[in-house]
């Protein structure tokens, strides 16, 4: 068990290094940074050359790594030419914004998909199952893109909602914390819409099999309530299809925050990321690429160690296959 | 049904993209620069005096020139013409251009850009598509057939592909590239990046599936009368993957098209010029007014719940979901409906 732990820790480390290597070299093997990005034609030879000296630019790319690298290891992850600030203050609040979006929407997806698959699941007809399922069927076809195109133009229309951004310019009656709640619906239920139907879907699946386990005609044949071996007993047991996946999820949650972020100025770290890629502000590509990776690299612990909880088995068979 | 009403959404898509120029009633670029952001012209068949006709439409008259506000001139009609200059239904009146879904901010037809955009979207995703299928394939049959170390690298590295979220992938690959590209480098480049970002969903099932069905009898017996390592494979392993490739592939084009969708959304797809769904929603996003007054600008959007929900439909019992804990094939295509 704690090999395995150990395992995952070291891929996880060898992911995040990787990436933020990766993105670093590749950003500056590519044409153009961010002097002649901000600069533009009009600048001198003079001041270009100054400014490319001044945040290292001038160096050959293996020593600008490893100046690099030898800083990330101090965690000093370079200077973001664009804010004027060390990259090591800008992630975290950024990183902190989509952390709250992805986690809500992670929360209410489970919260409706869960439930609602052990329902379709466990029911063969019946209007409920059936409407539940149409909705789901629709709702996975609207990946996050489509949802938040789709909700900003409904809070548009009835101006329930506020459609852009984190915070309002002034703290409006109510406090800051609902403030923020408000802003925080449309982007959480686009990332979480498309998510739950994922996980109805799966869970229904998992459900309709365990359901025919000799173990659910036992319980109910010694007298145990229906809806108690539904939704003890069965379910645990059909969680663990469930649990495997949510491995994946994390990977979706974030690239499905990309685009949301995008469309309602949510200022997270694909935003940042996306900003910094179109100025060339290669130490920041780095440092957000890396954070995902990290966010990605805790998902994926997390969801194993669920994994593990709600099946013994996993660990051992993983060490051995590994 | 609901299988084949799927199949029609896919098939329609598919047929108005393959015949966009005569589907279509304009020219893809063609401006009417009287008519910026005008509204979907409705189609009539009775008249403002109670009078009916054979479809037409009113014309669009300009109310209000700093809000882009419109309304319907009553005082002429213009009647629809099917089959006329080599168009499917276009107004006879070149004055009132048949609007069935508005016009974008240069003036241009959305419905016609929306078709032609489908040529470009669904293109590019059914090219990357294939392109992730031919190197899935390659991997996991080598992977599968040769086992071993070969087999441990390349599953470690479509693991290490999978684990990344794929749009900030194809994000960083695409934007170290010039920004300046021409449409075709545009679309190659994307439809590769795409392709190598797909690959390894189909790699890992094509794996699997080779390393179980070579342990049977017949690829045996194949192998047992002189059948080579490339015969094997080629004439025995693979096609038996045939059914989970062909339901990856179909999995696979949606979320193409959205990726084409987001990267042109942020900039980083297409050139603005060039028609697709995603250069047109970038078209639409510059507009704040395009939530409360230009809806239609938003059609693409609908176009791809469309598709989308269309693929979902048809494949509906065959790969909904595809990823068992081992991320084996959880099923296969069923046959028949």
């Amino acid at each position: 068990m704690i090999r395995y732990f150990a395992r995952r820790l070291a891929f996880a480390l060898v992911l995040v290094i990787g990436v933020s290597s990766a993105t670093l070299m590749l950003t500056r093997l590519a044409p153009g940074d961010f002097i002649t990005e901000s600069l533009g034609t009009g600048a001198s030879q003079q001041t270009i050359a100054q400014q490319r000296a001044r945040y290292g630019l001038d160096k050959s790319i293996g020593a600008q790594y490893r100046d690099w690298i030898a800083g990330a290891a101090r965690l000093d992850l370079g200077y973001s030419m664009q804010y004027g600030r060390p990259v090591r203050d800008l992630i975290p609040e950024r990183a902190a914004n989509t952390a709250i979006l992805a986690i809500t929407a992670l929360l209410f997806a489970t919260l409706i998909g869960l439930p609602l698959g052990v329902i379709t699941g466990s029911r063969r007809g019946g209007a409920m199952a059936g409407a539940i399922r149409a909705a789901s069927l629709v709702l996975l076809s609207m990946p996050p893109l489509l949802t938040s195109l789709f909700l900003v133009f409904l809070a548009a229309r009835t101006g329930w909602l506020p459609i852009s951004g984190m915070r309002s310019a002034t703290v409006p009656a109510g406090g800051a914390l609902i403030d923020l709640l408000r802003h925080l619906v449309v982007p959480a239920a686009a990332i979480a819409l498309p998510l739950a139907a994922m996980l109805e879907r799966l869970q229904a699946q998992a459900m309709s099999e365990v359901i025919r386990a000799p173990f659910v005609l036992a319980t109910l044949a010694r007298g145990v309530p229906q809806s108690r071996v539904l939704w003890r007993g069965a379910l645990k047991a059909a969680l663990r299809p469930v649990a495997g996946v949510y491995g994946l999820v994390i990977g979706s949650l974030l690239s499905g925050s990309f685009a949301v972020e995008v469309i309602t100025a949510w200022p997270g770290l694909g935003s940042l990321m996306l900003q910094a890629l179109r100025t060339r502000d290669i130490y920041l590509v780095a440092g957000c690429a890396g954070a995902g990776a990290l966010f990605l690299a805790c998902g994926t612990l997390v969801s194993d160690v669920a994994l593990a909880a709600v099946d013994p088995r996993v660990s051992d068979l993983r060490t051995e296959r590994a | 049904m609901t299988r084949d009403v799927g199949a029609a959404l896919v098939a329609l898509a598919l047929v108005a993209a393959g015949a966009a120029p005569i589907v279509a009633p304009h020219a893809p670029d063609s401006h009417f620069s009287q008519l910026l952001n005008a509204p979907p012209t409705i189609v009539r068949l009775v008249d403002a005096g109670g009078r009916w006709h054979a479809p037409f439409i009113y014309p669009w008259r300009l109310v209000n020139q700093l809000e882009q506000r419109y309304e319907e001139d009553r005082s002429t009609i213009a009647p629809l013409a099917w089959f006329s200059g080599g168009k499917l239904l276009r107004s006879s009146n070149d004055e009132a251009p048949l609007l069935l879904l508005g016009a974008d901010n240069y003036g241009r037809d959305v419905f016609t850009r929306l078709i032609f955009g489908a040529r470009t979207s669904l293109a590019l995703a059914i090219a990357s598509a294939f392109g992730a299928m031919f190197i899935g394939v390659s991997l996991g049959a080598a992977a599968g057939f040769s086992g071993g170390a070969v087999d441990e690298v390349l599953m470690r590295a479509t693991d290490f592909v999978m684990v990344l979220p794929a749009i900030y992938v194809a994000l960083a690959l695409r934007s170290v590239l010039p920004l300046v590209l021409t449409p075709g480098q545009v679309f190659a480049l994307l439809a590769a990046i795409f392709a190598i970002v797909g690959a390894p969903f189909v790699a890992r099932g094509v794996r699997a599936i080779v390393r179980s069905e070579r342990r049977l009898d017949y690829a045996a017996a194949a192998e047992a009368l002189g059948a080579s390592d490339a015969r094997l494979l080629v004439r025995h392993l693979i096609p038996a993957a045939r059914g989970f490739i062909a339901v990856q592939i179909t999995l696979l084009v949606p979320a193409f098209i959205i990726a084409e969708a987001t990267l042109s959304y942020v900039g980083l797809g297409f050139p603005d010029a060039v028609a697709s769904w995603g250069t047109m929603l970038h078209d639409a996003s510059t507009n704040i007014r395009v939530f409360a007054d230009f809806p239609w600008l938003l059609s693409p959007a609908a176009a791809m719940f469309l598709v989308v929900l269309g693929v979902n439909l048809a494949l509906q019992d065959a790969g909904t979901v595809v990823f068992a804990e081992s991320g084996e094939p959880r099923r296969g295509v069923k046959s028949g409906s």
